[in-house]
C-alpha cells in the first residue's frame, strides 16, 4: 500500500567476455559513478525479492509448537514400548474423523501417565493425523521438560487454544477433563472416574462446532498405580500429588520410569454432536452439565464393559 | 489531513513523519518532541516541546490538528531510567490526551503506538493472545505497567469522545534494516542469550509493516484496539538459525543475576520483560487488523530473514544507516524563506 510497484531496475547478470578489464572511463560514467558513491540519505527501496516461508524456516516448528520432526523420532523410540510392553490394541477407531475437527476424551490414570502417549502413537501410527495433547500449563514453566512436552503435540489447556485447534486448524485434540484428579487417585480407586472438572470441555467442543469422540482406556491403571500419596511431599516440592507407586516399591527408584506391562485395550466410543450454534459467547450451564454427565456415563460404562471381559491384567 | 506526530525525534516519530509527507490527503504535519528530527523532513513543521506535552493545548488550536499520531511510548526500558519513562508513557499520554480532549477540540482521530508487552510473558498465557484479553499475571516491570497506566487513559478518553476515532495498535517486537530493539541488539552479537531448557515461541514485525499499520490506521477510520504481528510464531532457535547465530544459555534459575555482568559490561542489557518473553514466549492473533484491509508485507519467519539479510550486507559494507542533523535555520530558511522558490512543477 506505501510501496508503488516498482519498476524492475535490478542490476542485469554482468556477462564476462575476454575482453580487457582495465580501461579508461568515459567521463560521464565516471560522474555518474562518484554521484552514486556520495552517501544518500533516503534508502532505496529494497530490491531483492522476498523468499517465500518454506525457503526461510530452519525447522518444522508449527505455531503450537509440535514438530513433525520430533515426533516422528519419539514415535520411532515409544513404539516397541507401544506395542511389545503394553500391546495396544484399539475398537472403534472408525468412530474418530479422518478429516474435521474433533475433541477426544478420555480417562486418565497414573502416577506418571500412560494413557496420553499410547493414545496419540495409536491415533497418529492407524490415521496419520497429529494429535495435540491439552495439559496442565505448568509443564511450561519447567525447563526441559516444557520445550519437549511441546515438540511432542502438548498444549498448555487453555479454552482459546483448544478453540483454535479444533475451528481455526480442524485438528484432532485430547484432553482428559479428570486432570490431575484422575491421574493423583490411588490403586483402590481404579477405574472410578473422577468429575469431569467444570465441563469446560463440553463448552470448547461446543463453541468450536466440533463433536467429542470420549475413550475409554483398560491396563493404565494397573501400569504405574498410586499405593499412597505424600501431602507434606507435595506441598514441598510445589508438585499437585507426591505418589509412592507400586512399581516403586518394586523397582526402587527405577520405579519412577518404568511402568508394569499391564495389556493396553483402547475403546473409542460412537461421536456425540451438539445440537447448538458455535461461537456463543455462553451456553447453559444445565445443557453443558447434562452433555458432561451422559460422556462420563458413557465412558464408565464402557470401562465397566471392558473389565468385564477381561481375564487377565497383564494378557487382556 | 492535519496530523500531529508526537515523539517526532524517535526513531518511529521520524520514519512515520517520513511517510505521511508523501501522502497529497496530508495538508499539513506538525512534530513534537524534546529531542531533533532523526530524518530528513521535507514539510513536517518541528516543535521542540517538553515530554509533558504543557504546550499542547496552543498547538492543536492554533493548527486545527485533527488527527494525533502517539507515537512516543517508551517499550524499550533499557532506553531510559524508569522514572523519565513513566513521566513519558504516563503522564505524557495523560497530558496529550487531556488537551486532544478538550471543549471545541478538532481532534477526530487518534492512534496510539502500543505495543504487545502489555500482555505480558507468563507460563499461564494462552498460545494467542486476542485483544480482548488480558494478561496472566499483574505487571511486575516499570514499562509494563506505564503502558497498562497509559492504556487506560486512552480507554477513557474513547469513552469520553465518542466522536473521536482511537485506534490502539499493539506491536510484538520489531526487527529490521534500522531499528534498535532489544532483539536487535541480542542478534547483533556474536552469540545470541537464551534460558537453558527453554524455546520460546516469539513472534517479530518488520518495521516497515509498522510504519504501513500506523499509515494505514492514519487513512481508514479503524476504531479499536489491535494486534500487529508477523503471521506465524517461531522458536527462538529457529530464529538463531535464520539469522546464523549460535547461542549461549543462561541459568534457567537467578537468570536475572547472571544477566547482570552482562548488563555491567554493556555487551547487552536484558531487562525482566526481555528475559520472561526469552523464557515463556509470546503471540499474539494478529486476524483482526487483517480483517479491516491491512495486509503485511512480512511474515514473521520473513521479518527475521529479512533482518538476516541486512545484517549480512552491514557485515559487508560495513554500516550505512544515513547520518543527518538536524539545523533549525537551515530547516526553517527551506520551509519559510521567501527566497525559496516552492512549487517547482
Amino acid at each position: 500500500m506505501i510501496d508503488p510497484p516498482e519498476p524492475d531496475d535490478r542490476p542485469k547478470p554482468r556477462t564476462v567476455t575476454s575482453e580487457p578489464v582495465v580501461d579508461f572511463p568515459d567521463p560521464a560514467e565516471a560522474v555518474a559513478r562518484s554521484v552514486a558513491l556520495v552517501p544518500t540519505t533516503q534508502r532505496p527501496e529494497r530490491l531483492d525479492l522476498e523468499p517465500n516461508e518454506s525457503e526461510i524456516r530452519r525447522g518444522d516448528v508449527d505455531p503450537y509448537g509440535r514438530s513433525e520432526h520430533m515426533r516422528e523420532i519419539a514415535r520411532r523410540i515409544y513404539d516397541p514400548m507401544y506395542r511389545y510392553w503394553f500391546r495396544a490394541e484399539w475398537e472403534g477407531l472408525e468412530h474418530i474423523p479422518t478429516d474435521g475437527g474433533a475433541l477426544l476424551v478420555a480417562n486418565h490414570a497414573g502416577a506418571i501417565p500412560a494413557d496420553a502417549p499410547a493414545i496419540m502413537h495409536g491415533i497418529e501410527t492407524e490415521l496419520h493425523r497429529p494429535v495435540y495433547g491439552l495439559a496442565e500449563n505448568l509443564f511450561r514453566a519447567i525447563p526441559f521438560v516444557g520445550t519437549i512436552w511441546s515438540r511432542l503435540g502438548g498444549v498448555p489447556a487453555h479454552p482459546d487454544n483448544a478453540y483454535r485447534l479444533l475451528k481455526d486448524d480442524r485438528q484432532l485434540v485430547l484432553v482428559f477433563p479428570e486432570g490431575t484428579k484422575g491421574t493423583g487417585k490411588t490403586y483402590q480407586d481404579r477405574y472410578k472416574l473422577h468429575r469431569f472438572g467444570r465441563a469446560g470441555f463440553i463448552e470448547i467442543a461446543m463453541r468450536s462446532g466440533v463433536p467429542v469422540v470420549p475413550i475409554a482406556v483398560i491396563g493404565n491403571e494397573e501400569a504405574m498405580p498410586i499405593l499412597f500419596k505424600s501431602r507434606r511431599l507435595a506441598a514441598l516440592t510445589g508438585l499437585p500429588y507426591f505418589p509412592v507407586t507400586a512399581n516403586m516399591l518394586a523397582f526402587g527408584p527405577l520405579g519412577a520410569a518404568i511402568y508394569f506391562p499391564s495389556k493396553f485395550r483402547i475403546r473409542v466410543l460412537p461421536p456425540v454432536h451438539f445440537d447448538v450454534r458455535p461461537d456463543q459467547e455462553r451456553y447453559p450451564r444445565a445443557q453443558v452439565m447434562d452433555q458432561s454427565d451422559r460422556i462420563r456415563d458413557a465412558i464408565q460404562d464402557a470401562l465397566y464393559d471392558m473389565l468385564r471381559t477381561r481375564r487377565s491384567v497383564w494378557f487382556g | 489531513m492535519r496530523i500531529l506526530v508526537t515523539g517526532l525525534g524517535t526513531f518511529w516519530g521520524s520514519h512515520l513523519a517520513q511517510h505521511l509527507e508523501q501522502l497529497p490527503e496530508v495538508e499539513m504535519i506538525v512534530g513534537l518532541d524534546t529531542q531533533e528530527p532523526r530524518l530528513p523532513l521535507e514539510r513536517t513543521e518541528f516543535v521542540k516541546a517538553d515530554s509533558n506535552y504543557s504546550i499542547l493545548d496552543r498547538i492543536v488550536r492554533a493548527t486545527q490538528v485533527d488527527t494525533i499520531l502517539h507515537t512516543h511510548l517508551i517499550v524499550d526500558s533499557t532506553e531510559l531510567p524508569g522514572r523519565a519513562l513513566h513521566e513519558i508513557n504516563v503522564i505524557g499520554t495523560m497530558n496529550l490526551l487531556a488537551a486532544a480532549g478538550t471543549a471545541g477540540s478538532p481532534v477526530r482521530k487518534v492512534i496510539v503506538k502500543s505495543s504487545a508487552l502489555a500482555y505480558g510473558a507468563n507460563y499461564k498465557d494462552p498460545y494467542f493472545f486476542r485483544e480482548s484479553m488480558s494478561r496472566s499475571g499483574p505487571p511486575r516491570t516499570r514499562v509494563e505497567r506505564s503502558l497498562l497506566e497509559a492504556a487506560a487513559f486512552v480507554r477513557d478518553f474513547a469513552i469520553d469522545n465518542p466522536h473521536v476515532t482511537v485506534t490502539k495498535l499493539r506491536f510484538t517486537n520489531v526487527l529490521g534494516d534500522d531499528v534498535t530493539t532489544p532483539f536487535s541488539k541480542a542478534l547483533r552479537l556474536p552469540v545470541a542469550p537464551e534460558i537453558l531448557g527453554f524455546d520460546p515461541r516469539l513472534q517479530f514485525t518488520h518495521e516497515t509493516d509498522v510504519t504501513g499499520a500506523m499509515v494505514f490506521a492514519t487513512r481508514q477510520n479503524v476504531p479499536g484496539a489491535f494486534n500487529i504481528a508477523g503471521d506465524g510464531a517461531i522458536p527462538w532457535s529457529e530464529v538463531c538459525a535464520i539469522v546464523g547465530r549460535r547461542r549461549i544459555a543462561l541459568p534457567p534459575i537467578l537468570t536475572q543475576w547472571a544477566a547482570e555482568p552482562l548488563r555491567m559490561a554493556r555487551i547487552l542489557d536484558l531487562p525482566p520483560e526481555v528475559l520472561s518473553l526469552l523464557r515463556y514466549g509470546r503471540a499474539v492473533d494478529n486476524s483482526l487488523f487483517k480483517r479491516t484491509g491491512f495486509r503485511y508485507h512480512y511474515s514473521t519467519a520473513g521479518t527475521v530473514d529479512a533482518f538476516a539479510r541486512s545484517l549480512r550486507l552491514e557485515g559487508a559494507v560495513g554500516t550505512n544507516a544515513p547520518s543527518y542533523r538536524y539545523e533549525r535555520d537551515v530547516e526553517t530558511f527551506f520551509r519559510h524563506s521567501p527566497a525559496v522558490v516552492r512549487d517547482q512543477s
